[in-house]
């Protein structure tokens, strides 16, 4: 039990790399507030786990909702130790493609809301006498520019540098609190149904990815919680303000293909 | 409860002091049939000089013969120090080539003679040691903060190369900070020496690097080594752990 008496909130959990995580963090031993906007995603994943995790629903673009959301699970396990910052959004398109709507939505869920859970989670973890991580979860958008994601790398790219930087203030006030990034590249959750029928539906999309990654598959949700447990982990206890990449092999370098006529 | 690699079969060099200790111990814990090598042979430790080639075929040959496959290889193996001063100019030819020769090509046929074999038994992972003198400058380590960084690009090709022939072959770098490891304790002397302090000052100004202001134990790098070895890090392959306290953020 990886995560004995640790209290952790996991957003975005009513679906893919969320669900996975909050799923893990108990199995691992963890009592968890399960997070999402949507209400009855959330009560599905908390029910699967049981006593152990409580429904949080709320929008993590709201600093009222994190309030909320961090009071409640407080008061109801104790304490809190860990945050995995999972829920995000994404709209594609180029740079002249984005639309003011599509960038404020992912401004304000990828960045303000990670931004703001890192200050409730950074207060509550100290006021409650928590001890853990906050992992807040970027992209390999995070790390690199892509031509035609233009504005989910911009906000990705934040959560990068954001992370380092919460890392290195918890660091230097002596917090009991480390902070990673990780970088995933294309999975295969939910996320990716909206834009399959415009690809050619969701089998040829998957495909598509996966001929972009070097160990020849797409990664899932669960291949991203068996990181983020680690990064949210005591055998983690001197990582902080590393950005932990699961890409199968993507950003090591371009391919041999050049060589191969 | 099985552990976390239980049934593998991985090789650790430079297991008889420091972090190869304490890696093979970890992975032991949870399961794994640990073999150790070391140049400084004796007990249950294999000798090995990971600079002979004809001594690595030996080894993987045995191993494999022995337990029947191999499933990991941590290459942990190195050497800090040389005859001579370690900044860029005063350094000895001699003492790069001695470094290169441990760091860097031990690492390459390590990796050369374990691919084929873990390849065979269905797939694996390597995890090459490399540090974090491949990611800040290091003029008081110079051929060691060259060499790891070399370990650190090496070991990307290794994982791209693996991906591309279809070998189920992980391959990662780990990167520790400030662990007082038998190598970082002369690291502490000899500065200490240079500099004509005490070892306690020479200490504390390592430490005062570190932004969470604590060394990293042993521990906490096997624990590293041990996710990348697993197969909860089953699609973790071509990237850098890096394990120190938050120190390559702000050096």
């Amino acid at each position: 039990m990886r995560l004995k008496d640790k209290v952790a909130i996991v957003t975005g959990a009513a679906s893919g790399i969320g669900r996975a995580t909050a799923l893990t963090f108990a199995r691992e031993g963890a009592r968890v507030g399960v997070a999402d906007i949507d209400a009855d995603g959330a009560a599905r994943t908390a029910g699967q786990i049981g006593e152990r995790a409580i429904a949080i629903p709320f929008d993590v673009s709201q600093e009222d909702g994190w309030t909320d959301a961090v009071g409640r699970t407080v008061a109801h396990f104790g304490k809190l130790d860990i945050l995995a910052n999972v829920a995000g959004i994404g709209f594609p398109g180029s740079i002249l493609d984005l639309t003011m709507d599509q960038w404020n939505k992912m401004i304000a869920v990828n960045l303000t809301g990670v931004m703001l859970g890192c200050q409730a989670a950074i207060r509550a973890i100290r006021d409650s006498g928590g001890s853990g991580a906050i992992v807040n979860v970027s992209s390999l958008a995070g790390l690199i520019g892509i031509s035609d994601v233009a504005g989910y790398c911009g906000t990705k790219g934040g959560v990068t540098t954001l992370s380092k930087s919460v890392a290195l203030f918890c660091a230097e006030q002596g917090l009991p609190i480390r902070c990673v990034s990780v970088h995933p590249t294309y999975v295969d959750s939910e996320m990716l149904d909206p834009i399959a029928s415009a690809v050619g539906g969701r089998q040829a999309m998957v495909d598509a990815m996966a001929r972009l990654v070097p160990i020849g598959r797409i990664a899932t949700p669960q291949d991203i919680a068996n990181a983020i447990l680690f990064a949210a982990s005591d055998d983690a206890a001197m990582m902080s303000g590393h950005a932990l990449v699961i890409d199968g092999a993507q950003l090591a370098g371009p391919s041999s293909a050049h060589t191969k006529g | 409860m099985s552990g976390r690699v239980s049934g593998k079969v991985i090789i650790v060099t430079g297991a008889a002091i420091g972090l190869g200790t304490a890696i093979a111990k970890r992975l032991a814990e949870e399961g794994a049939t640990i073999v150790r090598t070391d140049i400084n042979g004796g007990g249950d430790v294999i000798r090995q000089d990971v600079t002979d080639e004809a001594q690595w075929q030996t080894l993987i040959d045995d191993v494999v013969r022995r337990h029947g496959r191999l499933d990991g290889l941590v290459n942990n193996a190195g050497v800090a120090d040389g005859k001579g001063p370690p900044d860029p100019e005063g350094a000895l030819a001699e003492d790069w080539r001695r470094i290169y020769s441990v760091n860097v090509e031990g690492t390459f046929l390590g990796c050369k003679y374990a691919m084929p074999a873990i390849a065979q038994g269905g797939g694996g992972a390597i995890v090459n040691m490399s540090s974090i003198g491949a990611l800040v400058p290091t003029p008081f380590l110079s051929a060691y903060g060259a060499s790891k960084a070399a370990v650190m690009q090496f070991t990307r090709s290794v994982a791209l190369h693996c991906c591309e022939h279809g070998y189920a072959i992980r391959c990662n770098s780990v990167h520790p900070g400030q662990v007082r490891t038998p190598m970082h304790v002369d690291l502490i002397a000899r500065t200490a020496a240079e500099l004509g302090i005490d070892e306690d000052q020479a200490a504390e100004a390592f430490l005062s690097k570190v932004p969470m202001k604590k060394w990293q134990e042993a521990v906490d790098i096997a624990n590293g080594v041990l996710f990348l070895m697993s197969d909860e890090a089953r699609f973790v392959t071509g990237t850098s752990l890096v394990v120190d306290g938050g120190m390559s953020l702000t050096n």
